[in-house]
């Protein structure tokens, strides 16, 4: 019908999902320009340009191939592996810890572009372990070494948000691929068990402290309990309404850390109140219900582990970030999607979703064919 | 389990997608609970809990501050100020907000361009705050520099930048004793009274005299300002001030010019000069030289300032008009012809006078060879013999009641002087003391002013108001609320008369005072010299190093016929009172009639002596800066916390000095010359433990 007006490539765009998700990017350039008191730099501008320009991207991604994607699975994912370590080797050099590499025109940091890899090459692991094997060791083994190998050199970093991050993303394709239940319910008590013992031998003081921490913030207000506390003060000054566009001090008069980055929820959730912060949440329901629906819609394991791996991918980055700047999580350093300032996270991001949209050109690819 | 493990072994692909579509359900469900769960929580943050965070936010947002309130003046009887504020750019810093105070010094340091000597105090004051309060960097800055910390305030965590109000004292040293200081609250203070403002930077409080005592009227209320501020402390804006409501003033009865005047005139010696006022017992001039620079203290004194002062031999960290101790020898004579008249004694009998006394085997000696004397007469030429021979007679217990009477050994209620009150001694007194038993030597001692007497010069004061005045005036301090009257007097006017007519030949007959006799027509004074006894002496008291020298006293009042004015003045070691007390008191009384002619001689004066106290103090603080630089100790912990400096007195103030007194050719019950330390229940003076006999006051 509509087809016959609008060009093709334009009208296969999933629009029901990419119309909200411009809408709150634009919301996200509205509270950066407040962020940065009321200018387009150095905030606002850069980061709807960026989107725009990863777009495009997203949108070329979502043209590959299947068979590319299969082919480039593991080629990418020891890519990866291969930049994680060369960044410690440059950090243990220059002394001192080090997560990116300079690039000249952009500064990368190498475990961002891990979490979409690691996703991509569970979904081709698992894609080619026979179905007999699924509960064997053959299973866990070698996917527990692919997930634990770049963990550990996040984790090194040390950057305990983003290991977690990976973690995680593997978990949910090994949970999807149809690992017994029992592995994983004896997994969680056995982290149960371990990480009282990790929390006291493994982490780092400043990790162990932000814990601590979340779970008493006032212990200490003026130290890392500080974030916390501004951050709620934010949100919860806000009220329904909010406080008006511009009007936001606790972003303005620098108590709110972090204002256009990690706690970027706190600084809209004051100027828009509670409606901004329900629109947030409602945008991305309907981002991630697309990218499940685009994962459960797929005729095959590839495609269907893939696309559930980079929903849950973005998800946690969502679940995490907004539960720290609620007070719900300790605060770890991760971005709010689409939101946060920062062109490394706005890149994995729209990797994820340029790699959810060329799995539903695939979706529909085969449909036609049927 | 054992089920689950056989069945793994038949796992096919369409279980896998089967197990697929349900653990895809369950996730999206855990995700879809996530969501639920977040924005339940933001409800609950921004509903329910607004409340509580709109009122934490705005606290964030505003910042109450403090205005120091306008202290109260402090005025004299014509309405001028003795202690006033003036407006003033100042910088403090918060030792315990300083992130980096060896760098936040050094720069401030540049910024305002402090000397190393002004550096090392800066520093010492720093060590010595506690944390919390507020430590002045400099105060009374040029605009310039001023703007130039507080531009950098941003990189200078922990200073603080003011345009406020300090304290100022216009008459400077001529005060110091009698208004006292200011200064930063203690943290002892801030201990008791937890209240914000004590540490407020530029809130002084009372910290001696009378700025201590009346420290609740002269306060005032603070003001406050709310402004909005960054959580780095930078002021965006004010958004509203409540003025601060200045204290009350306090107003003196002391004369302003007259205290200056006084002051001044007392010149390079030690000494005080009291002025009271004979119709209301109002004091007019309370001074005590040499004196600090309350200016100085304002702003916490500094290691050369002080090892300045502690240094001098004149100590003038001690009030001596109130605090001073002296052996009040020949003054104590006109009150000794009252006590005689007293007890029956007829002002005309004669007693001859062949140039002392013999009492048993010892001859106290008089100064000259007087004849026969009667009752003015003695006073006139301060005849020893006379007074000796009576006490003889009549017994030394008709002497002390009078004195008393008369306000010796006796402390007023006077606010922020904290006086000590000296000895009228009797016999009860000495044996309570010493656990001896009063002499013959002792009467003849006391009755002259000598041995265990010692009075103070405010002491002195009153009592030659109420010689002048007839009346038991009271001293007081505050203007329009004189002191009732002490109990009356038990004496005629007749008798009075006999006492004034000597006291007036002092000055105007042939009398001890003949060359300080007022230039002014129609005004005469009546006085009596004093020259007490120090040391023991093997020749007069006149010649010697400084400290052995006799101390000058003089007591007076005018105008004669209708009596305004009475004056104490001492001077230590002045040798003669003649020579070194009655000529300033002259100087002093002509002053209150004709102003410009006293200021023309004290101008002269003053040329000779280096210019006014306070450029001599000034001159010699910056002989000291040249001296010793940075080299001098740190100020002691306690004298630069409570400011307390009269507590911190070194050990050779007057009360010690030792009234020690010759004895010519006796052999007998000789002196034990180290006393003991007085005990602190007796404020009293420890004379030397041996009287005996007295060649005291001559002229």
């Amino acid at each position: 019908m509509s087809r016959a007006i609008i060009p093709d490539p334009i009208a296969r765009q999933p629009w029901g999902m990419l119309v909200p998700l411009f809408a709150l990017v634009m919301l996200g350039g509205a509270v950066l320009y407040s962020a940065a008191g009321g200018h387009l730099q150095p905030y606002a501008l850069s980061h709807v340009l960026r989107f725009c320009v990863f777009l495009v991207m997203a949108v070329l991604i979502s043209h590959i191939p299947k068979r590319i994607f299969r082919a480039a699975a593991y080629p990418a994912y020891a890519a990866t592996v291969a930049l994680l370590v060369l960044v410690e080797l440059i950090g243990a050099v220059g002394g001192g810890s080090q997560r990116w590499l300079n690039l000249g025109f952009m500064t990368l940091q190498p475990s961002e572009l891990m979490k979409p890899a690691i996703v991509l090459v569970l979904a081709r692991f698992y894609e080619s372990l026979p179905s007999s094997m699924t509960a064997s060791w053959r299973g866990l083994v070698p996917a527990g070494m692919l997930i634990g190998i770049p963990a550990l050199l996040v984790m090194l970093q040390p950057d305990l948000g983003t290991a977690l991050a990976i973690c995680f993303g593997g978990v949910v394709i090994m949970f999807l691929a149809g690992l017994p239940l029992w592995w994983f319910v004896g997994a969680g008590a056995a982290g149960a068990v371990i990480a009282p013992i990790a929390f006291f031998t493994l982490l780092h003081d400043y990790q162990r402290n932000r814990v601590l921490t979340f779970l008493d913030p006032e212990q200490d207000p003026l130290g890392t309990g500080y974030h916390i506390t501004q951050s709620k003060i934010a949100i919860g000054s806000g009220g329904f309404f909010g406080k008006g566009f511009g009007n936001g001090s606790q972003s303005h008069l620098q108590y709110l850390p972090e204002s256009h980055t990690d706690f970027v929820f706190a600084t809209m959730a004051e100027e828009w109140g509670m409606v901004g912060g329900l629109f947030v949440l409602g945008v991305f329901a309907v981002v991630l219900t697309w990218g499940m629906r685009v994962a459960r819609s797929s005729p095959d394991r590839f495609s269907s582990l893939l696309g559930a791996g980079l929903s849950a991918t973005i998800f946690f980055y969502v679940a995490i970030n907004l539960m720290m700047v609620m007070g719900l999580a300790p605060v770890v350093g991760i971005p709010l999607p689409f939101m946060s300032h920062g062109g490394t996270s706005m890149m994995t991001n729209m990797l994820c979703l340029g790699s959810l949209m060329a799995i539903n050109r695939w979706n529909a690819g085969s449909r036609l064919l049927r | 389990m054992k089920f689950r493990f056989n069945f793994q072994r038949h796992v096919t692909q369409g279980m896998l997608r089967n197990s697929y579509d349900r653990r895809t359900m369950v996730v999206g469900a855990i995700q879809g609970g996530i969501g639920v769960l977040l924005a339940t929580r933001l409800g609950y943050l921004s509903i329910l809990q607004n409340e509580k965070y709109k009122l934490e936010s705005e606290s964030n947002r505003v910042n109450l501050s403090l205005i120091p309130p306008r202290r109260g003046w402090i005025l004299d009887r014509h309405g001028t100020p003795l202690a006033s504020n003036r407006a003033d750019f100042r910088v403090d810093v918060i030792p315990e907000r300083m992130a980096t105070p060896h760098e936040t010094i050094a720069q401030l340091g540049e910024l305002l361009s402090l000397s190393p000597v002004d550096l090392q105090d800066l520093r010492d004051k720093i060590d010595s705050a506690h944390g919390f309060t507020p430590v002045e960097v400099a105060s009374g800055l040029p605009w310039e520099q001023f703007a130039a910390v507080s531009v950098r305030l941003p990189e200078l965590p922990g200073v603080v930048t003011q345009h406020g109000y300090s304290r100022s004292y216009p008459n400077g040293p001529s005060v110091a004793h009698l208004i006292g200081y200011v200064g930063a609250a203690s943290a002892e203070d801030y201990e008791k009274d937890r209240n914000p403002l004590l540490i407020t930077p530029g809130f002084k409080v009372g910290k001696d005299g009378l700025e201590k005592a009346f420290e609740a009227k002269l306060r005032g209320v603070p003001g406050a300002r709310r402004s909005e501020v960054t959580a780095g402390g930078k002021v965006v804006r004010d958004l509203e001030t409540r003025e601060d409501v200045p204290g009350s003033p306090v107003k003196l009865t002391i004369d302003g010019p007259l205290q200056d005047f006084a002051a001044r005139r007392i010149g390079l010696e030690s000494g005080s000069v009291v002025v009271m006022d004979c119709l209301t017992g109002g004091i007019l001039a309370l001074c005590s030289m040499p004196a600090f620079d309350p200016n100085s203290f304002v702003n916490g004194i500094g290691r050369l300032e002080w090892k300045m002062l502690n240094e001098d031999d004149h100590i003038p960290l001690l009030n001596k008009a109130v605090r001073g101790l002296y052996p009040p020898g020949s003054t104590m004579k006109p009150m000794g012809t009252l006590a005689l008249q007293l007890n029956g004694v007829s002002p005309d009998e004669r007693v001859s006078c062949p140039g002392g006394y013999r009492l048993g085997n010892r001859f106290f000696r008089c100064d000259a060879v007087h004849g026969s004397v009667d009752m003015r007469a003695a006073i006139e030429h301060s005849c020893n013999t006379y007074f000796w021979s009576m006490s003889h007679r009549i017994g030394y217990e008709a002497f002390a009641p009078v004195a008393r009477m008369f306000g010796l050994g006796q402390e007023f209620d006077l606010p922020g002087t904290s006086q000590r009150y000296g000895t009228i001694p009797d016999a009860a007194w000495k044996m309570k003391r010493f656990n001896q038993a009063w002499t013959d030597a002792d009467s003849l001692n006391a009755s002259i002013g000598q041995g265990y007497v010692s009075v103070s010069p405010l002491q002195l004061a009153v009592m030659v108001s109420r010689i002048a005045s007839g009346r038991p005036l009271m001293p007081s301090l505050l203007l329009g609320q004189p002191m009732p009257d002490g109990p009356a007097l038990p004496l005629t006017p007749e008798q009075f008369a006999v006492t004034r007519e000597g006291m007036f030949r002092v000055v105007n007959g042939s009398g001890t005072a003949g060359r300080s006799r007022l230039d002014l027509d129609g005004i005469q004074m009546a006085g009596k010299t004093g020259t007490a006894q120090v040391a023991k002496l093997v020749s007069r008291g006149s010649v010697g190093t400084w400290k052995t020298r006799d101390h000058a006293l003089f007591i007076c009042y005018a105008p004669t016929d209708r009596p305004r004015y009475a004056m104490a003045v001492v001077i230590e070691h002045g040798t003669f009172g003649a020579r070194a007390a009655a000529p300033i008191a002259k100087d002093v009384m002509t002053f209150l009639f004709d102003p410009a002619k006293a200021w023309d001689s004290l101008l002269k004066l003053e040329q000779s002596w280096g210019g006014t106290a306070q450029e001599r103090l000034d001159a010699r603080y910056n002989s000291f800066v040249s001296q010793y630089g940075v080299s001098a100790p740190k100020v002691s912990q306690d004298a630069a916390k409570d400011g307390d400096v009269a507590a911190d007195v070194p050990a050779d103030e007057p009360q010690a000095v030792q009234t020690v007194v010759q004895n010519v050719d006796a052999p007998e019950p000789l002196p034990t010359v180290s006393p003991p330390p007085p005990p602190p229940a007796t404020p009293g003076p420890v004379p030397s433990a041996s009287p005996s006999l007295t060649p005291a006051t001559p002229r």
